[in-house]
């Protein structure tokens, strides 16, 4: 493996010097064309580190660095042109007044002709599958249609890096799926780098590794089978919870961690 | 919040919705101006008449019109009143100290009483055949000179545009805020005066506070598309010039000819 395009190094942050750290001593990497999967639960500093990769908050201690270039205030510009951040809450992330408006705003910053716009918005709308709203207003979509158009307006600027900050949470479980499909194939052909914060550990499963936050550290590492292997304490995927409760009663299950596929195919053996 | 008609847009599918905002801006200026030149019979009657050509134009009915009137009738009437009383001249048919009610003076009054209207008319239709979005857009273009005197009229037209996005949303979270109130059991639109007044303060602290919340987020969001400040930027909504709107602005150009003849 080359260079990390992301590289973090002993990252703290506090939002006030009379608590404790949100995030003490913070340190991963992430290569390009990665799916990365951070997991944590409520309160574990997700968000915050979120915000501190796409430099919306200095941190106190460490630095990261994106594409070899450090993330500060001399860089912050050309480093937000690679990187792409979905926020958590769907509900304040629309600047424009119709959804395909909104979708063009970063394209709009970047002083970009109505022609590549217009193409841009609409490929990023029919990956997202809401093309037919385009002309929608914003405030007048489900929770789980605003986070799409959250996705499809960083889609269309096309970062190398992607994060999304619980983007799927408000889908229902078939939009969901279609959309990891989606993000799947674009992470395949376009080879860019994703970085999915999650609670849902069904979700966290696709990704190539998982980070473990809790309060602020980071706890465990590794593949989806190594962590949920090892750690006992998050609340594993469907197909962990239905192993484990095998190997209680007694059935000769693989001591291992199992994708849904891996234990389908070993139950239907 | 509902009986406020100046300002808002009524969704339909008039010539007059399909017009380039550019257009009806101007078109508006224009009437401002040309409302100045009635000023005997013939002008007035040519005007009105067009007022209500237009109104008709727009497929929305006169009630709403006459709504938009209803907040302003006292203002008028004060304007009235004040021509009425303290001009002169003709014949003088009420003499106190500073106070005469004169022929001129109740003439004049018509006049006034019937310019406001004629112009509210006509502003009311712009805005209620133009998307809030689209006036912004129109009101850019038409500043955009401006920005040689390094006014920031792009900047301007972000900040409006983003505003009108948020009204919804406050209303929504009025509405909510409300609600949540009304469910701690506080009744709202009772009791004194003062009373009434403080069962408001627990509304605006939480919308004050939403507010400002919501403002960072949406900054945030702002900032990792890229926005700068400053920065020149591409416009993704496009104004389209259609004949019409050309109609429309030799329209304006010929009824101003028709008035000048007239006066
Ligand atoms: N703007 C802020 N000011 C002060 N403290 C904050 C702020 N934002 C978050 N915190 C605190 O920092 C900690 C981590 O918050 P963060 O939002 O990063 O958690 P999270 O892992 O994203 O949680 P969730 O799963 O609920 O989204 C929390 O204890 C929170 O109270
Ligand atoms: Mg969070």
């Amino acid at each position: 493996m080359g260079t990390p395009i992301l590289q973090v190094e002993n990252l703290s942050f506090q939002y006030d010097k009379r608590t404790a750290h949100t995030l003490s001593n913070v340190s991963f990497t992430a290569q390009q064309g990665e799916w990365l999967g951070i997991v944590g639960n409520n309160g574990s500093g997700k968000s915050t580190l979120a915000k501190l990769l796409v430099g919306l908050l200095q941190p106190e201690e460490g630095q990261i660095h994106i594409n070899g270039m450090k993330v500060n205030q001399e860089n912050i510009w050309k480093v937000r042109s690679k990187i792409g951040l979905v926020f958590q809450n769907p509900d304040n992330q629309f600047i424009g007044t119709t959804v395909e408006d909104d979708v063009a705003f970063g394209l709009e910053n970047l002083n970009m002709p109505y022609e590549d716009m217009k193409a841009r918005v609409d490929e990023a709308l029919s990956l997202v599958g809401m093309t037919d709203f385009r002309y929608y207003d914003p405030s007048n979509l489900s929770g789980g249609q605003k986070q799409r158009v959250a996705i499809a307006g960083i889609l269309a600027l096309k970062p190398s890096i992607l994060i999304l900050d619980e983007a799927f949470v408000m889908l229902d479980p078939k939009s969901r799926r279609e959309l990891l499909a989606t993000l799947k194939k674009l992470k395949q052909d376009e080879n860019i780098t994703i970085i999915s914060i999650t609670h849902d550990m069904n979700e966290a499963v696709d990704a190539d590794r998982i980070i473990v936050l809790k309060a602020g550290k980071i706890v465990n590492s590794g593949t989806p089978s190594e962590v949920f292997h090892e750690e006992q304490e998050l609340e594993p995927p469907f197909a962990e919870q239905l192993r484990r409760l095998l190997q209680e009663r007694n059935a000769k299950v693989p001591p291992e961690f199992m994708t849904e596929q891996e234990l389908v195919r070993w139950l239907c053996k | 919040m509902n009986k406020l008609i100046l300002g808002r847009y009524f969704p339909g599918e008039s010539v007059l919705h399909y017009m380039d905002p550019r257009a009806k801006l101007l078109a508006g200026f224009i009437f401002i101006f040309i409302v100045f030149l009635a000023s005997n019979w013939q002008t007035l009657a040519l005007l009105t008449s067009f007022t209500f050509f237009v109104m008709c134009l727009s497929g929305v009915s006169f009630k709403v019109y006459l709504r938009g009137v209803r907040p302003l009738i006292w203002l008028i009437l004060f304007t009235v009143f004040l021509q009425v009383l303290f001009r002169s001249g003709g014949t003088v048919y009420f003499d106190w100290g500073p106070i005469t009610i004169s022929h001129n003076g109740i003439i004049n009054g018509v006049y006034i009483f019937f310019r406001f209207v004629l112009i509210i008319f006509f502003t009311t239709v712009i805005t209620l055949t133009t998307k809030p979005i689209e006036l912004t857009d129109g009101i850019y273009f038409l500043l955009s000179p401006l920005e040689k005197l390094k006014v920031p009229v792009d900047e301007i037209a972000l900040m409006l545009s983003i505003s009108l996005r948020f009204i919804p949303n406050l209303l929504d979270e009025t509405q909510k805020v409300m609600d949540a109130q009304r469910a701690r059991g506080t009744e709202f639109g009772e009791g004194s005066l003062l009373k009434q007044m403080k069962t408001l303060v627990p509304i605006f602290l939480p919308l004050y506070e939403s507010s400002l919340n919501r403002a960072e987020d949406m900054a945030n969001v702002m900032e990792v598309r890229g926005y700068q400040s400053g920065l020149t930027r591409s416009n993704f909504r496009r104004l389209t010039w259609h004949t019409k709107d050309t109609l429309a602005l030799v329209t304006m150009a010929l009824l101003t000819l028709g008035l000048l003849l007239l006066q």
